[in-house]
């Protein structure tokens, strides 16, 4: 049954991000390079529902967290390091599949090199456990565990910040 | 401009997402993700070749080579990117991206070098901070943890900073 939620939200999902037209390289690169933003016009929107959502559904109780540790040695520097990456490749794990579904074949080289980055990560994993992984360990935490607040004040002061944002970039015509 | 021509809105696309993400959540109670599915795959290729490792490393054991929920998530990805990009007359072969094309040339080679040095590097990083733009990007911020709003300031500094080195003065 998970296997075929699996493959129905990622239908879904690659529908929206090929309609979005946020799959291409051009698209990646034009928001990497502060010339088109439409790549963080579709992650802004995806953020601003989905946070009000789970929210919402976690406050009924009906769903549960599911948060990453905050290693900040990490965190940041494998950040850092994806984003050297991502500049170079132009496509990021999940687009670039779809990107491959929708002809775009110079990403089915980018497939071959995560595979390959991804065995010479566990192949480094061993060596990284006892450094990057312990500068900064502050484990599962949220913004609004941290400021000690309440998560709709959070929430509330995000979703103005990211519709400035989005109004600015309107403006900017990006 | 004539992207807009045959694409919906991003800001429509990317907010039915979020309802998608929402639903995954409640229905399935998974958050997506893709960048663990390489590792994943990753090592179902080394079984072929080289099954001691796939066997004793600890990266390997943490995630181990089976396919899971988003192993067909990602898979999935492919798919509906593909019948979008058909229903729509939007599906086009292309070996190099026209951006590219006008900084390096359409030399096949040189765009797929980069592609595969610029997904390993990405992957290692990606990894090394323990997610991608889907499950730091979407899933974390979504959520408020910290490590997403981190991650994603890297994600984005570090592309921004080699698009530069890549297009100074473009």
């Amino acid at each position: 049954m998970d296997l075929l939620f699996g493959l129905l939200t990622g239908v879904l999902f690659g529908f929206l991000l090929q309609r979005g037209q946020v799959l291409r390289y051009d698209m990646q690169l034009g928001a990497l390079r502060l010339k088109d933003m439409t790549i963080v016009k579709f992650m802004l929107s995806h953020i601003m529902v989905a946070m009000v959502g789970i929210y919402l559904l976690n406050d009924l109780g009906l769903v549960k967290l599911s948060l990453k540790a905050t290693v900040v040695g990490a965190n940041a520097l494998g950040g850092l390091i994806f984003g050297l990456g991502w500049g170079l490749v132009g496509y990021c794990p999940g687009t670039s599949l779809g990107a491959v579904g929708e002809g775009r074949l110079d990403a089915l080289a980018a497939i071959a090199g995560m595979l390959v980055g991804a065995g010479i990560f566990a192949r480094a994993y061993d060596g990284l456990l006892p450094t990057v992984y312990t500068w900064g360990d502050y484990g599962k935490i949220t913004l609004a565990g941290v400021l000690g607040v309440n998560h709709w004040l959070v929430i509330a002061v995000l979703l103005i910040a990211f519709v400035l944002i989005l109004r600015w970039i309107e403006r900017k015509g990006l | 401009m004539a992207r807009q021509a045959k694409g919906w809105s991003p800001y429509l696309a990317g907010a039915l997402s979020g309802l998608v993400s929402v639903g995954s959540v409640w229905v399935a109670g998974k958050y997506l993700g893709a960048s663990t599915t390489f590792v994943r795959g990753a090592g179902m290729a080394e079984r072929l070749y080289a099954p001691d490792a796939v066997a004793t490393l600890a990266y390997y054991l943490k995630e181990k080579p089976v396919i899971d929920w988003q192993f067909l998530f990602v898979l999935g990805i492919a798919l509906g990117a593909f019948i979008a990009a058909k229903a729509t007359g939007d599906f086009k072969v292309q070996l190099v991206p026209d951006t590219w094309r006008a900084r390096f040339g359409d030399g096949v080679g040189l765009r797929a070098l980069a592609a595969f040095v610029g997904g390993a590097v990405a992957m290692f990083g990606a990894r090394l901070a323990d997610g991608c733009p889907s499950g730091h990007g979407l899933s974390g911020m979504s959520q408020l943890a910290v490590s997403g709003y981190l991650a994603g300031a890297g994600f984005f500094a570090g592309g921004i900073l080699m698009a530069r080195l890549l297009y100074r003065g473009k």
